[in-house]
């Protein structure tokens, strides 16, 4: 027989207490998490000052690579170098200047290195064509392959003498 | 026969292509600015901030533009050849400060040395965008023209100097 245990008021409200301590120390922890979200709401507050000029830029230096990090785009880079062309590219923006004088610019200084998007001339020829003409080459070769296959696997009539051999090796193999 | 053979092929020719592709530094962005007149620059110097030089001050001769900054760890690397360039008396040396403190920027001459004919500040670093400088140091090569006619990316080598940059410049000198 299962014997309850009994539990009076007293435990109760101790347990209750011991609870609301824990919530409480919960709070405090994460309140101490997300104090640096807040400071950092503070340091971003500058985008906010000209939200269509940062929403542009922003735009414009997702197309562009950051030469000190390479994998990084120039939107998306804490690089010094990155925070200067940023600055840069703002000034320039302000001086109304457009989107393709800012490229230019940059290009001209930088080279095409600085696009994500290669410019079509002849020293990029292969790096637009390269996979079409390896498609095409890989695509010529596999039909050349098939077709050769085919006809292999036809059925190539025997000659006379084959098919005497063939039937002989036949009737041996049924005595057997 | 060709079943071993081809894709023995198709793997030396991929094996050809990546050794090459390991030889290359992804680093060294060639310059659009090479044989390109060096850009337009008007700075105050660094040890005496009252003088301005102006790039159109060099015409007539070949000089060395070498970017650096008291911050830049490679920069003492170099610097020792440097200076011992700048003894030959072989090219005038101008030192680019970029985005440096004046005073720590004073300091690092003295502890390393000077080789720089003239310092000149580019403290916001508009000049070094304007040179396409993406990572210090950076040397520039500019002739009698005001032509940028070589950029060495990192630390100047031994090596770099003997095999590109003193011809070079001999032969620019003419």
């Amino acid at each position: 027989m299962y014997k309850f245990k009994a539990i009076n008021v007293f435990v109760l409200q101790e347990r209750a207490s011991q609870f609301f301590k824990y919530i409480r120390q919960l709070v405090i922890v994460f309140s101490v998490f997300l104090l640096p979200l807040t400071s950092f709401a503070n340091e971003a507050l500058p985008v906010a000052e000209d939200p269509v000029l940062e929403k542009r830029l922003v735009e414009l230096s997702e197309n562009l690579r950051c030469l000190v990090c390479q994998n990084e785009s120039l939107a998306g880079s804490r690089a010094d170098f990155a925070i200067d062309l940023r600055r840069e590219i703002r000034e320039q923006m302000k001086a109304d200047k457009s989107d393709e004088e800012i490229i230019d610019f940059l290009v001209a200084r930088y080279g095409d290195f600085v696009l994500y998007n290669p410019p079509f001339k002849t020293t990029t020829i292969l790096l637009w064509f390269g996979p079409l003409i390896l498609f095409i080459g890989a695509t010529t070769a596999l039909i050349f392959y098939l077709r050769r296959r085919r006809t292999q696997i036809d059925d190539i009539p025997l000659s006379e003498s084959q098919r005497l051999e063939a039937e002989a090796l036949i009737r041996k193999i049924n005595k057997e | 026969m060709i079943r071993f053979l081809l894709p023995l092929a198709i793997f030396i020719v991929l094996v050809v292509f990546l050794g090459i592709g390991l030889t290359l530094n992804p680093r060294q962005v060639p310059s659009p600015l090479i044989d390109k007149p060096a850009p337009v620059f008007q700075l105050n110097h660094l040890h005496d901030p009252d003088k301005i030089m102006m790039s159109k001050d060099n015409l007539g001769k070949v000089w060395m533009l070498n970017v650096w900054a008291s911050w830049c760890v490679a920069c003492r690397d170099e610097h020792p050849l440097l200076v011992q360039l700048a003894k030959t008396g072989i090219v005038p040396i101008y030192g680019l400060n970029y985005k440096d403190e004046r005073d720590t920027a004073l300091q690092w001459l003295r502890q390393y040395g000077d080789p720089y004919t003239v310092s000149i500040v580019d403290s916001d670093g508009k000049v070094g965008i304007d040179y396409g400088v993406y990572g210090v140091p950076e040397t520039y090569i500019i002739d009698k023209q005001g032509i940028i006619r070589h950029k060495h990316i990192g630390p100047v080598t031994v090596k770099s100097l003997e095999d590109k940059i003193l011809p070079l410049i001999r032969e620019l000198q003419g």
